[in-house]
């Protein structure tokens, strides 16, 4: 069955089985592997994309509920690697391993798309459901801060 | 203690062509007795414009990373020093995954492997002095095209200069000329008050590739052609095949091929949720084989029975039972902690592509020369036509110095004839893992009338992970990675005896960050803790005193208290816990500060403070990230882990049941490194061993009770 959906801002089709989870669409069928498999079970948050701007995990996210959305994956967020999250994810030096990273940089992207200067217990609220294995954590709580500080400043220089 | 015998390097490749005896050779990861492996010079030096860095006539630079990043730094770390002895440019600097090659070879292990907190230990030696030939090398070549002495000329930034002139040649330009020249036998290292950047904080060089979703993992491997496979095994370890019904399977879309392999039925497919897919409808029937009734309860009572029995000693100073005959005082208490998974977060994974005369592996793998010899004993073709792709590692932790995932890859790919990645999903990764052993150890101690111990007497049952992984290494029973943490104690006790006694339970069991720490250090610190209590003595002063002798521990002892307020109020209902482990040839103390709940049995850990001691370091921020992975780590198993068995099977199957430490519950960490000129020590395990005691001894200050198992469980709270 021929499914469309806008992928990081262009049109995308796809021809598989209604059922198949977004995660293996877009790493097996399209070959964007920045979204991870870690558990099938939404119990840890490593397929993290965004859905109508929505955090959501891939991997029990049927394709066939993706039609005619907007779905944003990590490759999406930046062309460069300029998106505030990024940056601030660089300058703390958050990522061990790494293999959980997009999906927490997706949860914490729209945590600040709701929150612009969360506090720790929203980013306690926000980031939990995500798992990292090395123990990062620390770091991710400053690196939305600075995220947050980031942000702000960016768009008082815009005003 | 355990032996160190380092494998000869011939021998082992002799033994590798000869099919896969590889695994059988001495070798044993020896905590705190490798010495100063900086001083290490190797007999003949490889050319390092081959091995170790690639420099194109556009001044671009390759370097050959050898050892796996699975997070703990690596790849900046071995850059770092490459790059101080040899002059680079650091903003030009690229990074590349070396192949499996005997240039590689971990001199502390005789292959080419990443574990046991060795590579920044291994590497220093090397990397440093082609670093320095590499300089010398094309300082000479530079010294010729100007037809001046090498003398008159010095390196920086990537290009050489004539002193007197200034002239500058890019390194781009003279690389042709130096990689002929002859490798200079011993080349001057800098003085280490001239370092730019070993000792200093540098940014990560793999960060923008894992904040942009572009670092390539294994399970990332896309080739052309290629099919997903993912395999059925037995849930019962050791058991087999007996027959299967692949129709259903066979009729699910993108499915393409049903194998039997040696672990198992294989599913290939277009794509790995159809793989998945198809086999959920395989019907296999199993032969269960010799472990089908194996529970937790019959693990823990065959415990119970060997515990009586004498085992292999480990460790005997002077006459433990006549000093307990004649103590003051006698203390008893009975250790026990459980089965535990890696959980990498990047569940297992390998892809392959085997061809008549040739076969790539593409891996996450810790051990790239069993790798290499996994695919060789699988396709019958020689090591060299065997390739080993290094990809990012999701998470190691001594998981993936196995080669199970390697074996399924070459083996489906050979038998599918395509290239194939196997994914494992999160249940297959929890059930089929080789777990951290559980252990069940019964110790004594003896007390003089001034409360100090004269004796230690402890024995520790459990399965043994060398008499699979390196079976030479364990000699008369006793495999020295089961004992470490406890056999190594720098405790000034004058009668101390540690036995073992190696039990197999079916259940396989590998190496888990820190390996023996990981359950010794819990086991020996909170035992400590117990004697410092009868005694009444203060807990730190306790052991501060006992570790007169040992003065790298009494180091970071004191640093960690003196940073964590040790004896100054706390907060309402906070209590603190101190423990000190060296483990890896790196001393770790940690305080935490918790708080626990007795009602709903919650415990919050508020606060560590930990000191680590890893003698001449390369970049403090990754000791930082280390420590503050190694308590996550660490207190993940404290407060959560355990793997339980019934009719053989794991009953845990994702993080629902196996949970994991979670943003909410992370402390506030904060890390002080003893300044040092000591040899470089491991760092990536060393934070894990200490915390778990720590916030046992925190919880038996406020309670009075010992936390004699793990995991802490609401009942130890009352």
């Amino acid at each position: 069955m021929a499914i469309s959906f806008t992928l990081n801002g262009k049109p995308q089709t796809v021809d598989v089985s209604p059922d198949m989870p977004l995660l293996w669409v877009l790493r097996d069928t399209l070959n964007m592997t920045g979204t991870k498999f870690g558990c099938g079970m939404a119990l840890c948050g490593a397929c993290t994309v965004h859905i109508n701007g929505e955090a959501t995990r891939s991997c029990i996210t049927q394709i066939s509920s993706v039609a005619g959305k907007k779905v944003t994956t990590i490759e999406g967020l930046s062309a460069d690697g300029s998106h505030p999250v990024q940056q601030a994810w660089m300058e703390e030096d958050v990522p061990q391993c790494g293999y959980c990273q997009s999906g927490q940089i997706m949860s914490a992207v729209a945590l600040l798309s709701k929150k612009a200067n969360p506090s720790d217990a929203d980013i306690d609220d926000a980031m939990s459901g995500n798992i990292c294995r090395c123990g990062t954590y620390q770091r991710i709580r400053k690196a939305i801060h600075k995220a947050a500080a980031l942000q702000s400043g960016k768009s008082k220089s815009a005003a | 203690m355990a032996t160190t015998s380092i494998v000869n390097r011939r021998e082992f490749l002799k033994k590798g062509a000869a099919g896969g005896a590889a695994l059988v050779v001495g070798f044993y990861l020896p905590s705190d007795s490798f010495g100063d492996q900086t001083q290490e010079q190797e007999k003949k030096t490889p050319n390092p414009f081959n091995a170790w860095v690639h420099i194109t006539p556009d001044d671009s630079v390759t370097i050959l990373i050898d050892k796996s990043e699975m997070g703990q730094g690596i790849v900046t770390s071995l850059a770092m020093l490459l790059a101080e002895e040899l002059e680079l440019d650091w903003k030009k600097i690229r990074t590349e995954f070396a192949p499996a090659a005997p240039v590689y070879f971990n001199p502390l292990f005789g292959l080419q492997g990443t574990g046991g907190s060795t590579s920044v230990r291994a590497s220093w030696g090397p990397l440093t002095k082609a670093g320095a030939a590499a300089r010398e090398m094309l300082i000479a070549a530079a010294a010729r095209k100007w037809n001046v002495e090498p003398s008159a000329c010095y390196a920086e930034n990537g290009a050489v200069v004539h002193t007197a002139t200034q002239k500058r040649m890019g390194y781009g330009a003279l690389v042709v000329e130096a990689a002929g020249l002859p490798v200079p036998a011993n080349p001057k290292l800098k003085d280490p008050k001239d370092y730019k950047y070993i000792g200093k904080p540098v940014k990560r060089l793999d960060t923008p590739v894992k904040v942009n979703g572009k670092a390539g993992f294994g399970i990332d491997v896309r080739l052309p052609n290629i099919q997903h496979a993912v395999v059925a095994r037995c849930p019962v370890f050791g058991g087999k095949v007996k027959s299967f019904d692949d129709s259903k399977a066979k009729a699910v879309r993108g499915v393409k091929q049903v194998l039997q392999i040696s672990s198992g039925v294989a599913v290939i497919a277009d794509n790995t949720w159809s793989a998945m897919q198809g086999r959920s409808s395989l019907q296999i029937e199993w032969d269960e084989g010799v472990n089908a009734a194996v529970s937790s309860e019959s693990i823990r009572k065959l415990y119970l029975e060997r515990v009586e029995q004498a085992g292999a000693i480990a460790r005997k100073d002077g006459d433990a039972d006549a000093a307990l005959a004649s103590a003051a005082k006698k203390i008893e208490a009975v250790y026990e902690v459980p089965f535990l998974a890696h959980a990498t977060m990047e569940p297992m994974n390998c892809a392959a592509d085997v061809r008549p005369d040739g076969c790539d592996i593409y891996a996450p793998t810790q051990f790239q020369t069993f790798a290499q010899m996994t695919g060789a004993k699988i396709t019958g073709l020689k090591p060299e036509q065997v390739r080993v792709h290094t990809t990012f590692l999701g998470g190691g932790f001594g998981r993936r110095a196995e080669q199970d995932f390697v074996a399924e890859a070459v083996e489906i790919s050979k038998g599918a004839g395509a290239p194939v990645q196997v994914t494992w999903t999160r249940e297959d990764d929890i059930q089929h893992d080789f777990y951290r052993p559980a252990v069940y150890s019964k110790l004594v101690a003896g007390l003089d009338v001034d409360g100090w111990p004269v004796a230690w007497k402890s024995r520790i049952v459990s399965p043994s992970i060398m008499s699979r992984f390196f079976p030479g290494s364990v000699k008369n029973g006793l495999d020295g990675t089961s004992v470490e943490g406890q056999a190594n104690s720098k405790y000034g006790i004058p009668n101390f005896l540690v036995e073992y006694v190696l039990t197999e339970t079916g259940v396989p069991v590998g190496f888990w960050r820190s390996v023996g720490n990981s359950q010794n250090g819990y086991i020996a610190e909170c035992f400590v803790e117990e004697l410092a209590k009868a005694s009444g003595k203060d807990p730190f002063e306790f052991r501060r005193k006992l570790l007169a002798n040992a003065p790298r521990h009494r180091g970071v002892l004191e640093l960690a208290a003196a940073k964590a307020g040790w004896g100054q109020p706390l907060p309402a209902g906070h209590t603190r816990g101190i423990a000190v482990v060296e483990s890896f040839g790196s001393y770790v103390a940690e305080v935490a500060e918790v708080s626990f709940n007795r009602g709903s049995g919650e415990i919050r850990v508020h606060r560590v403070v930990c000191a680590v001691d890893c003698g001449r370091y390369v970049n403090p921020d990754t000791i930082a990230a280390q420590m503050e992975g190694g308590i996550a780590f660490g207190l993940t198993a404290a407060l959560k882990g355990q793997i339980t068995i019934n009719k053989g099977r794991v009953q845990q199957s994702n993080f629902h049941d196996y949970e994991m430490l979670r943003l909410n519950e992370m402390p506030k960490v904060e890390v002080h490194i003893v300044p040092s000129n000591e040899a470089p020590g491991g760092i990536g395990e060393p934070g894990t061993p200490p915390i778990a005691p720590a916030v046992c001894n925190a919880i038996f200050a406020a309670t009075g009770k010992p936390i004699r198992r793990l995991p802490i469980r609401a009942e130890d709270l009352a």
